[in-house]
């Protein structure tokens, strides 16, 4: 709160010499008021300024910074900090009260004769956590460009967001200036900084526009790069993110999140890694959709053509528990130096389950894993669907203790789901779905080189892994990508 | 007084008058716009041959898949060439 003193507020720029800054508040200020004294009178041109009592210190006419408007332009942490001040610019500082390092810094000799010889400083008000976002918003709002909307007096404020359409049927957070400024705090890119081209308006959209949004779906700060990269990796052609949205089909974008970033940002990758429950996965995943809505313009019934959708086109964002894994994660198989930080985005559907409680050797369970996923899509189609297969720590125990790499588990794969001809063309088992009747007599596998992902996830009980279906698959669908989650 | 920011891309579509309805269609270029979904091509020949019997000239154009939107190139070609076009969904 600022001080009704009538004292001119800190405007003028900075002048020449010696300048103090200083509160009342803190008893280091208090003990070296003297010092300052001591300084004036030793002819050293000095300026105080005091961030909370403007008549303090006594016999120094200080500045009133009760705004911090001074402080904050110089970036004061502590008080008291001494500063040096040449052609208007900083040239040396002091935090705190030590005497002999006052001494070299004023060239005078004998400062505070009866004071310890240090003293720590206290917390400058600028970073009290109130005035710290006052000032943020203060001198931090002009970056950014995106519209103002003022909610009026009366309107309910979770109402007047849905009533703007800017969710996706859940509440989200007022997207304030505050909030905004705090979430770029996140990353070291501009709020300005073109982000990716956002189907299907095909509308630039930049690092704020991904802020505004990140806090629209709860996010916090550190989640930040994570959506930035999903947000980039799913407007790259290979993604194809305007088909997915547009399909009739179940499918949206489905997050694997590797590498040190998961654990830091607080990512499941455990118990219930799909599940509800985790801050970080509900709404990393989340922020990617609402970008998609609000800046691309893609909303259901509009451009999103889904017959039935899935309740994962909410969110559908986990990671991989690399910890506990036997194998290289998913990042490293595609590509990435192990140890960085990593989104891959595959067009999924929902969940299904692979049950298999009695396999106890590789052989066997690989054979129910394959068994399952001939059912993605339809038992009787090939080649246009992807798949990832989540692999759960105990089905992936069986392949360790019996020494299978995740190439070998791929490879055996490969070879049991290479299907013949015979039973998926049209008509074949009395289905009418189903390959052309030319290729009667071939064999067809039923993922394309490169189509089934394999990850490790899940938690320690349950002889369970899941199969995430993919959507049209290769160059005329979508391809997953894989892209670095940079700072 | 609460402020919050635009989550949107902020922009509005131009709104642009449809081309005006042709009377007839005889001695007009017909586009028929195959999407590439299954059986697309069934639909579209069927209806080639009933234009072409109402004296319409029909160009065929394909996009090469149905997941993405028509490049560039073929819309602007279309647009040059057909004073009328038809979009051929099907499955």
């Amino acid at each position: 709160m600022r001080a009704d003193t009538g004292a001119q507020p800190a405007r003028t720029p900075l002048a020449d010499g010696l300048v103090a800054v200083v509160k009342r508040d803190c008893p280091t200020c208090r003990l070296v008021a003297p010092v300052l004294l001591e300084l004036r009178a030793s002819g050293a041109a000095l300026t105080v300024y005091s961030q909370d009592d403007p008549g303090f210190p006594e016999g120094l006419e200080p500045v009133d910074d009760t705004d911090l408007d001074v402080s904050w332009a110089l970036g004061v942490t502590t008080v008291p900090t001494l500063l040096r001040v040449e052609g208007g610019r900083v040239t040396g500082r002091e935090e705190g009260w030590s005497r002999p390092r006052w001494e070299a810094f004023t060239a005078v000799a004998g400062l505070g004769a009866d004071l310890p010889e240090h003293r720590p400083g206290c917390g400058s008000r600028t970073v009290e956590p109130a005035e710290a976002e006052r000032l943020a918003v203060r001198y931090g709002a002009g970056r950014l460009t995106s519209r103002r909307v003022e909610l009026g007096e009366l309107e309910d404020e979770q109402e007047a967001l849905f009533g703007r359409g800017w969710t996706d049927g859940m509440p989200v957070v007022a997207p304030t200036e505050a909030r905004v400024l705090r979430m770029l705090e996140g990353t070291t890119r501009g709020p300005e900084e073109l982000v990716a081209v956002v189907p299907p308006d095909l509308v630039p959209c930049t690092v704020e526009k991904v802020a505004v949004n990140a806090v629209l779906a709860g996010c916090r700060p550190e989640y930040l790069p994570v959506v930035l990269a999903a947000v980039e990796a799913a407007c790259t052609d290979e993604f194809n993110m305007h088909g997915l949205l547009a399909t009739t089909y179940f499918s949206g974008p489905v997050m694997v999140v590797n590498g040190p970033v998961a654990a830091a940002v607080g990512m499941n990758s455990g118990v219930n890694a799909f599940g509800q429950g985790n801050r970080a996965n509900a709404t990393i995943g989340r922020a990617l959709q609402l970008v998609i809505r609000n800046v691309g313009g893609g909303r259901p019934g509009e451009v999103d053509r889904a017959t039935l959708g899935n309740p994962g086109k909410y969110s559908f964002c986990f990671a991989e528990d690399e910890h506990g894994s036997p194998w290289e994660p998913l990042s490293v198989e595609r590509g990435l130096p192990t140890g960085t930080s990593a989104v891959t985005l595959f067009a999924g559907e929902g969940v299904r389950a692979v049950v298999d409680q009695r396999s106890r050797h590789p052989e066997s369970l690989a054979r129910s894993f394959a068994a399952c996923l001939r059912g993605v899509a339809h038992p009787k189609l090939a080649l246009a669907f992807d798949a990832l297969l989540v692999v759960s720590p105990e089905h992936a125990r069986v392949f360790a203790e019996a020494g299978w790499s995740k190439a070998r588990l791929r490879q055996e794969l490969d070879e049991l789901l290479t299907l013949p001809g015979d039973e998926l063309v049209q008509g074949a088992a009395g289905i009418a779905e189903g390959l052309p009747a030319a290729l009667a007599g071939t064999t067809l596998p039923k993922f394309r080189p490169g189509g089934l992902l394999i990850v490790h996830a899940g938690g320690t009980a349950g002889l369970f892994s899941a199969i995430i279906g993919g959507w049209v698959s290769g160059p005329s669908g979508s391809q997953p990508v894989t892209w670095e989650v940079r700072t | 007084m609460r402020v919050v920011l635009d989550p949107t891309s902020e922009t509005s579509p131009v709104s642009r008058a449809r081309a005006s309805r042709p009377a007839d269609l005889a001695g007009k270029v017909v586009g028929l716009l195959d999407i590439s979904k299954p059986r697309g091509d069934v639909f579209l020949d069927r209806l080639a041959e009933r234009l072409t019997a109402r004296g319409a000239r029909v160009e065929r154009y394909r996009k090469p898949t149905f997941t993405k939107p028509a490049p560039a190139d073929l819309r602007a070609e279309i647009a040059v060439h057909c004073e009328v076009v038809i979009e051929a969904l099907a499955d």
